[in-house]
């Protein structure tokens, strides 16, 4: 019995958790439309609220876009390890002798491409109803498409955490808005720039670092919040 | 394949059970049994490696470890089919077919159902697919009786006695009466640990 590899290959895992885990989403698909018409009320509203003027929205348009943005992430991020946690799924991850960091980035992969993704596919459209000008348009996808990733890889060390708690979600937006700051600040000050006509690649190289360090890092981190959660 | 000597497990600085010293030989079975709340779940819980141990040790030269547990780790969204395909890719080593495996479980007249209309017998079927997929050295069983009719506790039985004949070792949890009739099969009756009471 031990001559046979007792255990599926690495790879061959983690596509299949990928898999299971689009087919999962594609089966509840209500559920993720709800993050994108939060993000599609979210900012509807503020000029509603502030004033339709079109000078004045294109000024607030790339906060108001961010923060709806980080907003909509966090809705959808609670579900990121729920169901795996109270059905036993997590368990089994943790005996299966797989590496948790890859089951981590696996899960947080597939939760980008149904959260993350429809929301960078999204935002021109919201870019025109907030007047955002023509020229930063460009600037602005590559902003979430860079950024989004990191949201969902740092929130997943949140969601790791706070998974065994029964009110988990409240805390998870505590913990993990703080840490979004940065990526507010460097994202909207890209788009700003853009719309000054600014130079702005430094801001979207400082983004696509901050994605690669949370790519190498997070579900290190992710893994290790997991196992806490467990024991 | 498995030395446990002087285990314990504190919860809230009260021990779950008394100090526990076993070993399990290849193609042995071990019974545990005890009164409910007498810890049987935490220790399949401690041999899985799901919860670390407060004292004492558990050395374990199996090749892999199967657990079916409480929690049956079935996604009630897929099919029973998409649910078996994903063990066998996740977990398995992929030489079975899923339809020969669902065949086995007895599971072909609902395989094309979603988990969250079977009944509770056939969740538990479902998530056995788990020890027919894998080929592990060291099977974690909690309870796996409960829920089957007579027909399904057969089937466990002779997937015990399988595994027991190919050299395999496996914990058994039950509060049952009922017992696996294999040959190598030991038990220990887990007694509480509340030092009040």
């Amino acid at each position: 019995m031990n001559e046979l590899t007792h255990t599926a290959s690495i790879p061959r895992a983690f596509f299949a958790l990928l898999r299971r885990d689009l087919l999962l989403a594609f089966r509840r698909r209500t559920e993720l439309l709800y993050p994108l018409m939060f993000l599609l009320v979210v900012v509807s509203l503020f000029p509603l609220g502030i004033g339709p003027g079109p000078a004045l929205l294109a000024r607030i348009a790339p906060g108001v876009l961010w923060i709806a943005a980080l907003l909509a992430t966090v809705i959808s991020l609670d579900s990121l390890f729920r169901s795996d946690f109270e059905d036993g799924t997590l368990e089994q991850y943790l005996i299966s002798g797989h590496p948790l960091t890859l089951i981590a980035l696996a899960k947080t992969l597939a939760h980008w491409l149904v959260a993350g993704l429809p929301l960078v596919l999204l935002s021109p459209l919201l870019a025109i109803w907030m007047n955002l000008p023509t020229r930063a348009m460009g600037v602005m996808v590559a902003t979430l498409a860079l950024a989004t990733p990191i949201l969902s890889l740092i929130g997943a060390i949140g969601v790791g955490l706070t998974v065994s708690l029964r009110r988990g979600g409240q805390l998870l937006s505590l913990l993990v808005f703080p840490l979004y700051v940065p990526v507010l600040i460097i994202a909207t000050g890209g788009i700003m720039a853009a719309v000054d006509d600014l130079p702005y690649q430094a801001f979207l190289g400082l983004l696509l670092a901050g994605l690669i360090t949370s790519l190498t890092l997070a579900p290190f981190a992710t893994a290790a919040a997991l196992k806490i959660s467990l024991s | 394949m498995l030395t446990v000597s002087q285990l314990t497990f504190e919860r809230y600085f009260q021990p779950v059970f008394k100090p526990l010293d076993f070993r399990l030989q290849a193609g042995g079975l071990l019974l545990v049994t005890g009164a409910n709340g007498c810890g049987k779940t935490t220790l399949i819980r401690l041999l899985a490696g799901i919860l670390t141990a407060s004292e004492g040790s558990i050395k374990s030269t199996a090749a892999g470890t199967a657990y079916v547990g409480h929690l049956l780790a079935i996604k009630d969204d897929l099919t029973v089919v998409e649910n078996v395909r994903f063990v066998r890719d996740f977990l398995g080593t992929g030489s079975r077919a899923v339809s020969e495996v669902i065949e086995q479980l007895g599971l072909r007249r609902v395989a094309h159902q979603l988990a969250r209309t079977l009944s509770a017998g056939q969740r538990k079927r479902c998530a056995l697919a788990r020890l027919l997929l894998c080929r592990v050295d060291l099977w974690l069983l909690d309870e796996p009786y409960s829920n089957l009719d007579d027909e399904g506790i057969g089937m466990v039985d002779r997937l015990l006695q399988q595994h027991s004949d190919n050299g395999g070792g496996c914990v058994v949890a039950t509060h049952g009466n009922h017992r696996p009739p294999i040959a190598g099969r030991t038990e220990i009756q887990l007694i509480s640990g509340h030092r009040s009471a």
